[in-house]
């Protein structure tokens, strides 16, 4: 069984008691718990979740597979999330993605983005396009770890890296 | 949040979004009550529920989150004398391409959301309520938990709200990127634990057999915080404010080519397209065309600049008369957009002026659906992603004459066959740009096929 620190242990027993009902809702909320803790969704934590949730491991595994932002791999210590989407690519989403690649040294793929992660060799930085982040007014719009920035522009991107480094 | 400030329009009336960007505010709660916040729940808690419903009904509004369904009537559909528990769910999932403006009520004014969902869980007694926020707002949701523990701690939430024996608990519950989790019954089949898989209705409408099976109700943010406002002016006041039908305030959110994109909060109805576009918005930037606008986030129909749509309207007599009007012309209301063959859907109007590639467009919007259907239906799941995958070789060079019938065949078959509305959310923009820009499909073929034979692919660079 994994260890749980003592903190992560009252965070999830007090998420749990959102829901009198019906405690398998709980199974997102600790997938996030989780991921904030570890990074990434390891097996060992759909074990550990299914069984706090009195659930089949498949029942929390299934919410790792079908959800975007639940990952089962680690990310770059500096995770990037571009905007793809269509009011984004008209202001640069596309050259914005590819800019952070070429500062953080990353190889975009040869073929489209089409939802992949990519990572830097040294595990500094990752970047993924994701979709429409709801603030199209202001594209392009990118969200570095969890905070988010508006009307980025090509020149920026350097720095933005710089502070996350 | 890093946020780009702007002082309102002066055609726009500020009522859910008076808050928003005002100099000094902050999402605390003693600003709110400094504000007069929470007094219309004092006031809702002397109210029998039943009253409070009419007070929705009589005040005409329409749901915000795409469907414009009557918010009166939904609520209505849970019975006084119902035995099951009763459950509310705010819709903060925002994920509609084009829609931007719950975002920036629970950053910035985070109790009238609260205050609107209280007032509207008294109403329908419920007595537990969710906020489903998308998980990429992690801001967000910390404001929101915040101000719940906010309003815990002065009892408008928790046991016997304010002495008058209502028992209320909230909670925020986080999204994780997907964007069926919009679609009431995927976001209820989420918050149980489970895969956002829609149910298929009937016969699970959710105010029937919602969440654990109970009767629930699921409203966008927008449309609950206009609760409030509804009690205060009174339901008939409120609906004074728009158009028959059509009451009250929106926030239209605009983004692509204009030189000012943004949130504009104006009467439903009460500017037409071309005012939104050419007065709020500044116009096209210099030198270019409206070439087409897609009005109510990208689900919705696209229009075409120059196209002439027939326009029923009632006249002071009753009687009903028809007129042609172009797409500057139309009424930005519900009633309007869907006479013209689209929808006001969740507001997020998107421009496109004479640089932009229709089939570059509609490829970006189908990498959206291929990526978003949640699989269950075949129709959707291989209907969504075969259209993508048809724009993307179109685009790469490899177009041949029959796509747009191709194009249009599979999208007709999406539409009308699935489980959730997000079926024709993904055949929509592939049938609406082939039928109003199908000479660039089909150019496109005879272009490619030129430049595949010279061996020089073409491929799309935009902008
Ligand atoms: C594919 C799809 C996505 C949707 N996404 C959202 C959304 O992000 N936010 C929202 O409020 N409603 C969304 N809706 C509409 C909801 O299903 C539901 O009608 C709405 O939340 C009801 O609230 P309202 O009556 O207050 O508008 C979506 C519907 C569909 C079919
Ligand atoms: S229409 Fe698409 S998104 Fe809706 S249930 Fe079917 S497969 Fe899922
Ligand atoms: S399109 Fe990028 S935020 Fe909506």
């Amino acid at each position: 069984m994994m260890e749980i620190p003592p903190e992560l242990a009252v965070r999830i027993d007090e998420v749990i008691s959102h829901y009198p009902v019906s405690k398998r809702s709980a199974s997102m909320p600790l997938l996030h718990l989780f991921q904030e803790k570890f990074g990434h969704i390891t097996d060992e934590a759909v074990l550990w979740i299914a069984q706090k949730l009195e659930l089949e491991p498949i029942n929390v595994l299934e919410l790792v597979t079908f959800y975007p932002m639940f990952r089962r791999e680690p990310v770059g210590r500096c995770h990037v999330r571009v905007c793809r989407t269509l009011s984004c690519a008209m202001a640069g989403g596309y050259e914005l993605l590819d800019a952070f690649c070429k500062h953080a040294d990353i190889q975009p793929h040869a073929e489209g983005h089409g939802g992949h992660l990519l990572k830097s060799a040294d595990g500094r930085y990752s970047v993924e396009f994701v979709e429409c982040l709801a603030s199209c007014g202001t594209g392009p719009v990118c969200m570095i770890e969890d905070d988010f920035y508006e009307a980025v522009s090509l020149a920026e991107v350097p720095q933005l890296l710089q502070k996350y480094a | 949040m890093v946020s780009i400030a702007r002082t309102p329009h002066p055609r726009e009336k500020r009522l859910i979004f008076k808050n928003v960007d005002r100099p000094g505010y902050t999402p605390d709660i003693d600003c709110y009550l400094a504000d007069g916040g929470y007094e219309e729940l004092k006031k809702a808690v002397s109210m029998p529920p039943p009253d409070i419903v009419a007070e929705v009904k009589a005040s005409g509004l329409r749901g915000r989150g795409g469907a414009g369904f009557p918010c009166g009537a939904k609520w209505g559909f849970i019975k006084p004398e119902e035995t099951k528990p009763v459950y509310l769910i705010c819709n903060a999932d925002e994920s509609e391409p084009g829609t931007f403006k719950d975002r920036y009520i629970i950053h910035q004014d985070p109790h009238q959301l609260v205050e609107g969902m209280i007032i509207a869980c008294y109403a329908v007694k419920a007595r537990l309520a969710y906020i489903y926020i998308r998980g990429e707002f992690p801001l967000g949701a910390k404001i929101l938990e915040q101000a719940l523990a906010e309003a815990r701690a002065h009892n408008f939430l928790g046991k016997d709200i304010l002495g008058s024996g209502f028992d209320l608990e909230i909670y925020v519950h986080r999204g994780a990127g997907a964007y069926i989790c919009g679609e009431e019954t995927g976001l209820i089949e989420s918050l149980e634990g489970k895969r956002a898989y829609p149910r298929i209705k009937p016969p699970y409408f959710p105010a029937v057999l919602g969440l654990y099976m109970s009767p629930t109700i699921v409203n966008n943010v927008e449309t609950l915080c206009n609760v409030k406002h509804i009690l205060r002016m009174g339901g008939a006041e409120y609906a004074k404010m728009g158009r028959p039908n059509n009451t009250g305030t929106r926030v239209l959110c605009v983004s692509g080519d204009v030189q000012r994109p943004g949130y504009f909060e104006l009467e439903v109805g009460g500017i037409t397209m071309g005012e939104l576009i050419y007065d709020v918005c500044g116009g096209l930037k210099p030198g270019r065309k409206l070439k087409a606008v897609i009005p109510g986030g990208s689900s919705a129909k696209v229009l075409r600049a120059g196209e002439r749509y027939k326009m029923k309207s009632k006249q002071p007599d009753g009687s009903m008369a028809e007129r042609e009007i172009g797409l500057e012309e139309i009424p930005m209301d519900f009633d309007s957009l869907a006479a013209v063959g689209s929808m006001a859907g969740s507001g997020g109007v998107i421009v496109m002026d004479d640089t932009r590639d229709m089939v570059w467009t509609l490829n970006n919007i189908n990498e959206f659906y291929a990526h978003e259907s949640c699989g269950q239906c075949t129709p959707c799941r291989e209907g969504s992603l075969w259209m993508m995958k048809m724009t993307t070789r179109m685009l790469q060079g490899g177009g041949v004459s029959s796509d747009p019938d191709t194009l249009k065949s599979v999208a007709d078959n999406i539409a009308g066959r699935t489980i959730c509305a997000f079926g024709e959310a993904c055949a929509w923009p592939t049938q609406s740009f082939i039928a109003k820009f199908r000479d660039e499909f089909s150019g496109l073929a005879e272009r490619n096929g030129r430049m595949t034979n010279n061996g020089a692919p073409h491929t799309e660079s935009h902008p």
